[in-house]
Formats: C-alpha cells, sequence, structure tokens
C-alpha cells in the first residue's frame, strides 16, 4: 500500500500540470476565436514570407 | 477649411466618390481611431459579409497591403477587426474604402461601449470549470478504488487513507468551483427569497461537511464524489446559459454599434465628425445628400427630401424646408441640408415612442422562465423532503440524530436539481446556434421561450410584409426608349422612385447636366428642348384628384406625357408564409401607419383578411394590449420606429435587419435576407424547443421519483448517488442534442 502514497501525488501533479496549461491557454486568448484558428491553418501565405508562390 | 464658405452657405457637397448605386458613401469612421501610448493607433471594426475562412484571409490582406500597417486579425468568431498602424487617423478611412471595394461592410465601434464584464464573467466560469472538471476526475478515480475496494475487502485504513486524499483534492474545489452557486444563494437568502442555487449550496456544504466528519472518524459514508460532480454539471449548465446570454447580448450590442453614427458638425466654422451622442442640443449640424439624419434637430436652411419609411412606414419622401422638424433615422435625399440640434425633450417623436416602449415593455419583464417558475416550487419541496426525512428517522423511528442526519443530507444530494440546472441551457444553447446559421439573430434569453406556442402573428406593411422600396409596375410593356431615358435620368437623384426606375433599366447611361428640383423632379435642358420628369405638376399633366398611387411622368419635347406607375413590392414568399401560418391554426394580421389604399391590397396579396390601416403608433399598441389582454400569445413582426413599442408590447417580436435602429433594439429575433421565412423558421424552433424543455424536465423529475425513495429510505450509499448524479444529467443533454439534428 506504501506505493499509492507516491503513485497518487505523482498522478494529482500530472493531472494539475494538465489543469494549469489550461488555465494558461485560457487566460492568453486561445479561446477567443475557435473558428477563425480552425480556418488559418487553410492559408496558403506565410506571414514571413514576403512573396508567396504562386499557384499554377 | 474654407470657413467663410461653410459658414454662410450650406456648402457640405462632400466630393461625390462614387455615383449613390445602392452603396452610400463610407461614413468618416476617425472618430473611432484610437490614439496608442506608443504613438500608434487602432480602430476596431465590425465586419459585414464574413462567411469563411477565405473571407478572413482576404480581409486580413487587404488591410496589410495599406501602407503604416502594423497588425490586422479578425476574430471569426465575432466578426471583428482589429487593426493597428503607423501614421494619421484617416488611414481608418482608408481601410473601410478597401473593405468596401472587395466587398465587406465595416462599421466602427467603441470596444469601451460593449460590455467586458460578461466575458470575464463568462472566463471565470470556465476557469471554475476547468478546477471542478480536474478535481472530479480525480476523486472519482479514488472512489473507483473505493467501490472496487468495498467489494474485495479493502482495509478500513486504506479506505480511510484514499477518503483523506479525496477531500485534500475536492475540499478546495468545492470552495473555489462553487463561489458562483454560493453568492447567488446568499444574495437570495438575504432578500428573503430562495432560488435553485439554495438546495445546492446546502446540499454541496452538507455533503463536505459530513463526509469530512466520516472521514475523521473512520466512517464509510463520503460523499466527496458526488458534491463535485454536482458542480461540475451544473457548471457546465450555468456556463451553457452566460454563453446564450452573451451571444444574445452581443447580437443586440452589434445592432447598437451598427447604429453609432458619426455626425458633421459645425463648430467655430470648422467641419468636425463626432460620434452622435456627442451632439449637444443647439448645435449645428451639416447632412449631406444622402446621409442619414443624425440627431433630431430643425431645419435651418436648405430645401430637400427626407425619407422617413422608418419612421412612419411611408415609402414615398417628404420634403422639408427650413424651419421643418426632422428625426434621426431619416435619410436626406435631396439637397444638403442644415440644422439645429434639439434638446431631447419629452415633446419629441423618439422620446414619445421610447415612453411608449417603456411602458409596453413592462409587460414583458414580469415574464418568469421556465426554469425560475419550476425552482420556486422545488426549492421549499426538497427542504421540506429533507426535514421530514431527518426528524422522521429520529423522531418517529427512533434512530439517533447522527446517522437520522446523514439519511437527510443524502435525500439533498440525491435531489440536488443537476438535470434540471441543465435542462433549459443546453436546449437553448443548440437552438440559438441552430438560429444563428440561418441568419436569425436572437437577442434575449428569454426570447425563445416567449416564442413557443403562439396563435397570432401581427405583420406592419412597410419593409416587413412588403420590401419597402417601390418597384416599377409593368416595366416589360413601357415604352422602351422611354423608360431607357427615363432611367438615365434618373441615374442622378437619390429618390427612391428614381432608384426603382434604375433597377428596372440598370443598363442606361448617367446623363451629364442633370439638375434636381427638390420636391418637384428632374430636369434636362438639350438641343430640342426640356425633358422633365417628376410630379404632375412638375410635367405639366392635369391634376387628378383621385388616388393616383406612387407614379412619375416623363415629358419630352414635342411628345404627350408618359407615365411611370410604382407599387411597394410584397416579399416573394408573404403569400406562403401566411398561408403556411393560417395551416398551423394561427390569425394573421396587418396593422400599418400606411393609407388605407396602399395597405387593402397588400393585404389582399398576402392574403390576409384582418387588416387596420392608418394606425398611429399608439394605435398598433392598444390593438397588441387588447389580443394579448385577451390571452392571445402574440408574435409582432415590423420594422419601422413606429413598430417599435407594438414590438415591445407583443409576447415576442421579430424584425428584419433593414428596420430602423430602435426597432431592432426592441425587437427579440432580427432576421436577415429579402425572405420573410423565418417568421416559421422561428417558430418552428421555438415550438421544438419548448417540447424538448417540457422532456428534459420530466426525464429530470422521472429520475427524482426513482431515486427520492431509495434515499428517504435510508439505502442511497455513495456509489448509487453518483451513478444517479451522472446518468441523469447525460440523459438530459443527450436528449437536447437532438434538436440539432436535422
Amino acid at each position: 500500500m506504501e506505493q499509492l502514497v507516491i503513485l497518487i501525488p505523482i498522478a494529482l501533479v500530472l493531472g494539475l500540470v494538465g489543469l494549469v496549461a489550461f488555465l494558461w491557454s485560457l487566460k492568453s486568448g486561445q479561446y477567443d476565436d475557435l473558428e477563425g484558428a480552425a480556418n488559418r491553418i487553410l492559408f496558403d501565405d506565410d506571414e514571413d514570407d514576403p512573396d508567396p508562390p504562386k499557384k499554377r | 477649411m474654407a470657413d467663410t464658405a461653410a459658414d454662410t452657405t450650406i456648402a457640405l457637397d462632400r466630393p461625390k466618390r462614387r455615383q449613390c448605386r445602392g452603396d452610400p458613401d463610407h461614413p468618416d469612421v476617425t472618430a473611432y481611431v484610437i490614439d496608442l501610448a506608443d504613438g500608434r493607433r487602432t480602430l476596431h471594426l465590425m465586419i459585414e459579409g464574413i462567411h469563411c475562412g477565405g473571407c478572413v484571409a482576404k480581409i486580413e490582406r487587404a488591410a496589410k497591403a495599406l501602407p503604416g500597417m502594423v497588425d490586422a486579425r479578425v476574430n471569426m468568431t465575432t466578426r471583428r477587426l482589429t487593426a493597428t498602424w503607423d501614421g494619421a487617423p484617416s488611414v481608418g478611412n482608408d481601410l473601410v474604402a478597401s473593405l468596401g471595394e472587395i466587398g465587406f461592410g465595416a462599421v466602427p465601434y467603441d470596444p469601451e461601449r460593449l460590455q467586458q464584464s460578461d466575458s470575464q464573467d463568462e472566463r471565470s466560469l470556465l476557469r471554475a470549470l476547468a478546477v471542478a472538471g480536474f478535481a472530479a476526475a480525480n476523486v472519482m478515480l479514488l472512489s473507483v478504488a473505493i467501490w472496487a475496494g468495498h467489494a474485495q475487502g479493502m482495509a478500513e485504513a486504506t479506505r480511510t487513507l484514499l477518503h483523506w486524499f479525496s477531500a485534500l483534492i475536492a475540499l478546495p474545489a468545492l470552495v473555489y468551483a462553487g463561489r458562483p452557486f454560493y453568492h447567488s444563494a446568499w444574495s437570495a437568502l438575504r432578500h428573503g427569497r430562495t432560488n435553485m442555487d439554495v438546495p445546492i449550496t446546502l446540499g454541496v456544504v452538507l455533503a463536505a461537511a459530513i463526509s469530512l466528519h466520516e472521514t475523521i472518524v473512520g466512517g464509510p459514508h463520503a460523499y466527496f464524489d458526488s458534491a463535485i460532480t454536482l458542480l461540475f454539471f451544473l457548471l457546465i449548465g450555468r456556463y451553457l446559459d452566460r454563453r446564450a446570454r452573451r451571444l444574445a447580448r452581443a447580437a443586440a450590442e452589434r445592432l447598437l454599434a451598427l447604429g453609432a453614427q458619426s455626425v458633421t458638425v459645425l463648430m467655430g466654422g470648422e467641419t468636425r465628425t463626432v460620434p452622435a451622442e456627442q451632439v449637444a442640443p443647439g448645435m449645428t449640424v451639416l447632412v449631406a445628400a444622402g446621409e442619414r439624419v443624425g440627431v433630431d434637430g430643425t431645419v435651418e436652411n436648405g430645401l430637400s427630401e427626407l425619407d422617413t419609411s422608418l419612421i412612419t412606414g411611408e415609402t414615398l419622401p417628404r420634403p422639408v424646408k427650413a424651419g421643418d422638424r426632422v428625426f434621426a433615422g431619416t435619410v436626406n435625399l435631396g439637397a444638403p441640408l442644415r440644422l439645429t440640434a434639439d434638446a431631447v425633450g419629452d415633446d419629441t417623436l423618439l422620446s414619445e415612442i421610447v415612453r411608449l416602449m417603456e411602458a409596453a415593455e413592462q409587460g414583458k419583464a414580469r415574464f418568469v422562465g421556465i426554469a425560475d417558475r419550476i425552482s420556486r416550487l422545488y426549492a421549499p419541496v426538497v427542504h421540506l423532503l429533507a426535514l421530514g426525512t431527518f426528524l422522521g428517522w429520529w423522531l418517529i423511528i427512533g434512530l439517533a440524530w447522527q446517522p437520522a442526519l446523514l439519511i437527510a443530507i443524502s435525500v439533498l444530494i440525491v435531489t440536488c436539481p443537476c438535470a434540471l440546472g441543465l435542462a433549459v441551457p443546453v436546449v437553448q444553447v443548440i437552438a440559438t446556434s441552430r438560429l444563428m446559421k440561418r441568419s436569425i439573430l436572437v437577442k434575449s434569453s428569454s426570447a425563445l421561450e416567449r416564442a413557443a406556442n403562439i396563435d397570432t402573428v401581427v405583420f406592419d406593411k412597410t419593409g416587413t410584409l412588403t420590401l419597402g422600396r417601390p418597384s416599377l409596375i409593368d416595366g416589360d410593356t413601357a415604352d422602351p426608349t422611354a423608360l431607357r431615358l427615363a432611367a438615365s435620368l434618373a441615374q442622378s437623384s437619390r429618390h427612391p422612385l428614381a432608384r426603382a426606375l434604375v433597377r428596372a433599366a440598370p443598363t442606361a447611361e448617367p446623363f451629364d447636366g442633370v439638375e434636381e428640383v427638390s420636391g418637384q423632379g428632374l430636369r434636362r435642358e438639350t438641343a430640342d428642348g426640356e425633358i422633365r420628369m417628376g410630379s404632375r405638376r412638375f410635367c405639366g399633366v392635369a391634376e387628378d384628384d383621385g388616388d393616383v398611387g406612387m407614379e412619375l411622368w416623363l415629358s419630352r419635347p414635342g411628345q404627350a406625357p408618359i407615365r411611370f406607375a410604382f407599387e411597394d413590392q410584397v416579399r416573394s414568399d408573404a403569400a406562403h408564409v401566411v398561408a403556411t401560418l393560417k395551416a398551423q391554426g394561427i390569425a394573421v394580421e396587418l396593422i400599418s401607419g400606411d393609407r388605407t389604399a396602399a395597405v387593402g391590397p397588400v393585404a389582399r396579396e398576402a392574403g390576409i383578411e384582418q387588416w387596420q390601416a392608418a394606425a398611429t403608433p399608439a394605435d398598433k399598441v392598444a390593438r397588441l394590449n387588447a389580443l394579448t389582454g385577451a390571452g392571445r400569445r402574440v408574435m409582432m413582426v415590423g420594422d419601422g420606429l413606429n413598430d417599435a413599442p407594438a414590438l415591445a408590447a407583443a409576447t415576442v417580436s421579430l424584425s428584419p435587419t433593414s428596420a430602423s435602429d430602435i426597432a431592432q433594439t426592441a425587437a427579440d429575433f432580427v432576421f436577415q435576407g429579402e425572405a420573410l421565412t423565418p417568421v416559421l423558421t422561428v417558430r418552428q424552433t421555438a415550438d421544438r424547443s419548448a417540447r424538448l424543455v417540457t422532456q428534459n424536465f420530466a426525464l429530470a423529475f422521472g429520475y427524482n421519483v426513482i431515486t427520492v425513495p431509495i434515499a428517504v429510505a435510508g439505502f442511497v450509499t455513495p456509489l448509487i448517488a453518483a451513478i444517479a448524479m451522472s446518468l441523469s444529467s447525460i440523459v438530459v443533454v443527450m436528449n437536447a442534442l437532438r434538436l440539432s439534428r436535422r
């Protein structure tokens, strides 16, 4: 049973890391525009590419 | 600025950017540009017409192509663009213009005026939800071990150890995530009322206390898992409810901001653009041709015609001259005007209408949502039940008070209205997003509930049953050369009848040298003589005393004058919508402020037998009050300022996006497009949501009918409580999701 004393805290810490990560993403505005974020990945032109390649 | 010219005459002839082909000149947005601390400037715009990611890319690319633009980002969910640049404020105008060129309408707004607190509330709820979710998952893991150990003979010491771990996770989470409920329950109790949050708070606090006590003494009855999952599910419901409200508010705010416009005022010989609400009484306001009047005022000088259709419901413009009163919301069609802004006194049309609206809205404020009505009954019943259980076990059966209290608390936990808390918000969120996909904005959170089971629909005429703009009758049979000539002349005017002619012959080339005689017509000198188009008298035709409807005459040298007749076109699906409503057993009425001769034909065409013409705003309210007073549930569909009080007086109301700002503010739903079918869609969705909400309550109560006797009898273990709670919530959510199918 002694393992529990180690394993449960480990599980809790891992869970807490997830929770903190979520709260951070919430705070940094990553949930403000879910619809736009889903579409942005499809944009062809790279933002730092001054001359996007022409499509054939 | 040449101040002498601007001072002495009404020389506010803005350079014409383009002939007014439907799209009005872009307004000056510099009043909304915000100076940032680092010398940059930023502008917030609401964008019309975003449909997909491609639109977002197009808008951002167009914005970033402007010189000095540092950042431009579109939020696709809220359809708002935030642009930041280095340079003059006028870049904002360039931005709006270049967006207009690629087909997106942009309207500036002041982010300060939008309610920020609401989204912060929503965020703190989401944080509480995350904490509760984390705690619930971990406590559940431990609880599964405890339940399994129960069957396999887990040692008491191990169980207590796991209970301590659960307490360690659950107690801080309960304190943090339960705050929204504790606050609400406390404020209700302090005012001597009780609401749904009182039994929730009582259940959670008592469950936590008794579980802690059991853990300390090493007993088996620890309900940490039930308490925290209860909070988790309730927070989901609360979050969805808040979200639906925010979406509704955002819709309302968007409309309000769209109404916000800049006004050109004359100050110390200089023209300046300011937001309409900053105009003080006595200021001189300039209204260019084609511009919307931003304030109530008196005409100082100028001679023009105003489109008052949004205010009075009349299709034809009204001539104005010096000394006439004009109202915000009208559109100046003719020549530039100079106004003196009035005090917003009690005798203005607007305040009269606002008064009527406020009086009518008091009736609506009395509306109590089904969830509140149920909780008013539910909370006392639950409390009495728990108290009865305690007294019964303790005094009648003779149990010791501690186990009797434990049983009473298990009753409270089991009856905690978890499924009840989810029943309404889940359905509302799904129904609202369903309507939004069909371009119908839901503006108030109780609107859907009120729109269910209506039995009467009242329509306004101009702009509601009809498109609110005249169109040429028999355009096909008219003499094509005459029509072409008339349309070429009409290109130079903003008069609604002239616009209708242009629409009938869109390929006609505009003429040079056309002169507009305000209130009478257009004329052009040619080598053969003068061509005139306008009123009967202007074209030298004998007056006719009868009701001639809307008409224009065209007189050419050496030829008999030709008459063009117009009518306000009925929306193409109006007859179908009215017929469908009637087939569903709903009474349909038409009340209009327009003349009898104009209303009758429209009523016939739409198939409405019950109609009333020449109704004042007060008449409309009186009719609606008579209907609602007779126990009818009335849906009002209207668009004008004169409809606003009636919209507020109805059980539920709809307004097209072409409506006046105040009508859109008063309405519960705002729909886009030229079709009237949204009336049917709203009705159908509202009826289905009402059915689903009733089913959900039935499910939630059904679950209580099963579990409450078990709890009262003292057979509830932590395992049964946890399973029952989760199961009922999931069933309710699944039932609500049926709405999103089809």
